[in-house]
């Protein structure tokens, strides 16, 4: 604070000088802790306030909605609450979306199937993402900036637009086939628009970057004097990589198998886009029985039993993380 | 100051060896050979035409600063890095097509590369697992080994939960395990902190007596290297400067650079005046005396430039001039540092070079000199050194 000698340095100094120290501000930062406000508090508090208004309390929505039963009003569902003639509050909660989703084969069908879905597309983006993450990982600091920029760079352009132009490679009068037919190679198109291929096509396309990115992050911290130990010790270069890469790097594995999984199992755009009528995913029901059937209990019961069966996953992986962390 | 020690550690360290020196020995036939091996990366040549012979049981340090090439010499010998030129035997069988995962011999990694994801037990285990070794017998000589490096207790630890020391007999265990015809150092002491190091140093040694194996140390501590080695190699820019016992690489350094870097060294710039068969007399204005040496230099013109070598501890320091003509000096004290055992004085000479000169502290509560002192420096002729490069 050596700038007092110009006006401008005075008031800049003024505006700098401390302001806990006098009175004021005591006895304000003395009325904040009394309050149970502290800086770290504080800081804490936004994320929280954030969460609370835009996850939490929508979420207390939809539970509530998928409690409730479908009626012909604005929102068309009952309320949950009822007041009595003599004034008494009562809680009627409906299980009876629940109890639908079990009974009616579609929605176990349509879970099974996402889950299935889902699951393939992950086994697909760690085979082909971990030795992009580990070439990446292992090429030269210069090449591994582009290389990871060429990662990233869909990104750049919308996720629907990607989706799309995936519709104008795999139509019947698409790129694919118009090359194929106008080599000669086929006489007539090949039909993948519109079914489970498209589908699988599209996930990993789209979620293969989440799946390379912590694979990255994990294999590039990768000692590579432990390689060399094991080669030293008589390890075959293949074996190393099971016995030590592998292990070592399971970690990235779950975190991008978590990264893919979680998402796809719920993705709606893709099935609806690149899909058949027969591609049933829990996404697509979802939005048919929200916006074609105006049910808004049963989708909310849907969104919600989809919810539980991802938090499991997710309960493993954190189980996962608690016991590396503890170790 | 810690190299000012070194005056009597090379002796006792060499004791044991004087009885077998193969390599003095025209018969003996060496175990590893380095035949004119060069490592080049693009322009930079890292190993610069080495040739060199390891015996069978010896323990060789390469001795350097960092970036003379040691680390890459070893490395090649591991079978991580190609030789560029020239050839490496080991017990008469080049080496040149053998990948490190077939070759007799086993590292210690700087860092250690414990495998984190495993137990001591498992870690120790890998490499015979890879041999394809009986249970039985694996774990027969997997617990001997941890016995052998006092880790009993932590068979079932992962490398984290051991402390530096403990990692340290680990990495050592892992690569002694597999009973190679030769165990490759890298800095194998230089995590540990000195106390430590110090205890650790004689268990190394211990062991490679015990066992029986070459050990080639690569090390940038001049002090681990006198201790640990039966035969010393000086590297610089990638060659082999000197090599030598400990005791050799001391007391009869060949070049200014090995006298520098082993140990702490006087040096006197000087004029030849007399050179014959059992001495020379060399003129130094930097010494302000004339220096008498009772060895001759060979091929040497009179009148040509030379340096004379003084160790600080062959150094005497007194306060009446001694009685002798030459080799004796004057100066004032500078600064002196109280080691313990004993005291480093700095002696400023009229030339305005400054001299080091240790003494031992052989008697309680006296300080014989102290700063500003006008002392007489004075050495024996059989204490100095000519070095003509």
């Amino acid at each position: 604070m050596r700038m007092g000698y110009t006006p401008l340095g005075q008031g800049l100094v003024r505006l700098f000088e401390p302001v806990m120290p006098t009175a004021l501000g005591n006895s304000v930062a003395r009325l904040l802790r009394a309050a149970g406000v502290t800086g770290r508090n504080a800081v804490i508090a936004v994320p929280l306030l954030w969460l609370l208004l835009f996850f939490l309390i929508p979420f207390v929505i939809v539970l509530k909605i998928s409690f409730a039963e479908y009626a012909t009003a604005i929102p068309p569902y009952t309320d949950l609450i009822q007041w009595g003639d003599d004034a008494l509050m009562s809680i009627k909660l409906n299980f009876g979306n629940y109890l639908y989703l079990v009974e009616d084969d579609l929605y176990v069908a349509a879970y099974l199937n996402s889950a299935r879905i889902a699951l393939v597309s992950t086994v697909m983006c760690l085979l082909i993402g971990y030795p992009m993450a580990y070439a990446i990982a292992r090429s030269s600091p210069a090449n591994r900036n582009i290389l990871l920029m060429l990662v990233i760079l869909p990104f750049w352009t919308s996720f629907l637009l990607r989706v799309y132009a995936w519709m104008g490679i795999l139509k019947n009068n698409g790129i694919i086939n118009n090359l194929l037919m106008g080599m000669g190679i086929i006489d007539e198109p090949i039909v993948m628009m519109q079914t489970d291929f498209a589908v699988y096509l599209g996930i990993i396309y789209s979620y293969l970057p989440f799946m390379i990115l912590p694979l990255y992050a994990n294999l590039e911290k990768l000692d590579v004097n432990l390689l060399e130990a094991a080669a030293d010790l008589g390890c075959k270069p293949f074996k190393a990589f099971l016995l030590i890469t592998l292990p070592l790097s399971l970690p990235g594995i779950i975190a991008g198998s978590m990264l893919v999984f979680i998402p796809a199992v719920g993705e709606f755009v893709i099935p609806s886009l690149l899909g058949g009528p027969d591609t049933l995913m829990i996404g697509r029901v979802l939005w048919d029985e929200f916006f074609n059937n105006r049910d808004w209990p049963v989708a909310s019961a849907v969104a919600i039993a989809m919810l539980v069966f991802l938090v499991i996953p997710i309960m493993l992986f954190q189980h996962y993380q608690n016991r590396q962390g503890q170790s | 100051m810690v190299e000012s020690e070194l005056g009597q550690t090379p002796v006792a360290s060499n004791e044991p060896e004087q009885t077998r020196e193969p390599w003095n020995d025209p018969d003996a036939v060496p175990y590893i050979q380095l035949e004119n091996l060069s490592k080049r990366f693009g322009n930079f040549t890292a190993v610069d035409n080495i040739t060199l012979d390891i015996y069978k049981s010896e323990l060789f340090c390469l001795l350097g600063g960092s970036g003379c090439g040691k680390s890459t010499l070893l490395r090649m010998l591991a079978g991580f890095e190609a030789a560029s030129e020239g050839r490496i035997l080991l017990d008469g069988v080049d080496m040149a097509d053998i990948p490190p995962y077939e070759r007799p011999v086993n590292m210690m990694f700087q860092s250690y590369a414990l495998f984190p994801h495993m137990t001591v037990q498992g870690n120790i285990a890998f490499g015979l697992k890879q041999e394809g070794m009986p249970r039985p017998e694996m774990d027969r000589r997997v617990s001997d080994m941890l016995e052998l490096v006092k880790l009993g207790d932590y068979a079932k630890r992962k490398p984290h939960q051991l402390s530096g020391g403990q990692r340290q007999r680990v990495a050592l265990a892992r690569a002694l395990v597999k009973r190679p015809k030769l165990l490759l150092l890298d800095e194998p002491l230089g995590a540990l902190d000195k106390k430590l190091r110090e205890n650790t140093q004689f268990e190394l040694m211990t062991l490679q007596e015990e066992l029986d194996i070459t050990f080639v140390v690569v090390t940038h501590d001049q002090e681990e290297a006198m201790t640990l080695s039966s035969r010393i190699g000086v590297m610089d820019q990638g060659r082999i400067v000197q090599v030598g016992s400990p005791n050799e690489i001391y007391e009869h350094p060949s070049s200014r650079l090995v006298a520098n870097f082993i140990g702490s060294v006087n040096l006197f710039e000087g004029n030849v005046v007399e050179d014959e068969a059992d001495h020379v007399r060399i003129q130094s204005a930097e010494a302000g005396c004339m220096l008498y040496i009772d060895h001759g230099v060979n091929q040497i013109v009179e009148g040509s430039r030379v340096s004379v070598a003084v160790r600080p501890e062959k150094i005497k320091i007194s306060r009446d001039r001694p009685e002798q003509q030459d080799n004796v000096t004057t100066g004032v004290i500078e600064e002196v540092a109280y080691m313990g055992s004993l005291s480093i004085y700095r002696i400023r000479l009229p030339s305005g070079v400054m001299v080091q000169a240790t003494q031992p502290n052989l008697d309680r509560d006296t300080r014989q000199f102290t700063w500003d002192d006008e002392v007489y420096l004075s050495w024996n002729p059989y204490s100095a050194l000519v070095l003509t490069t």
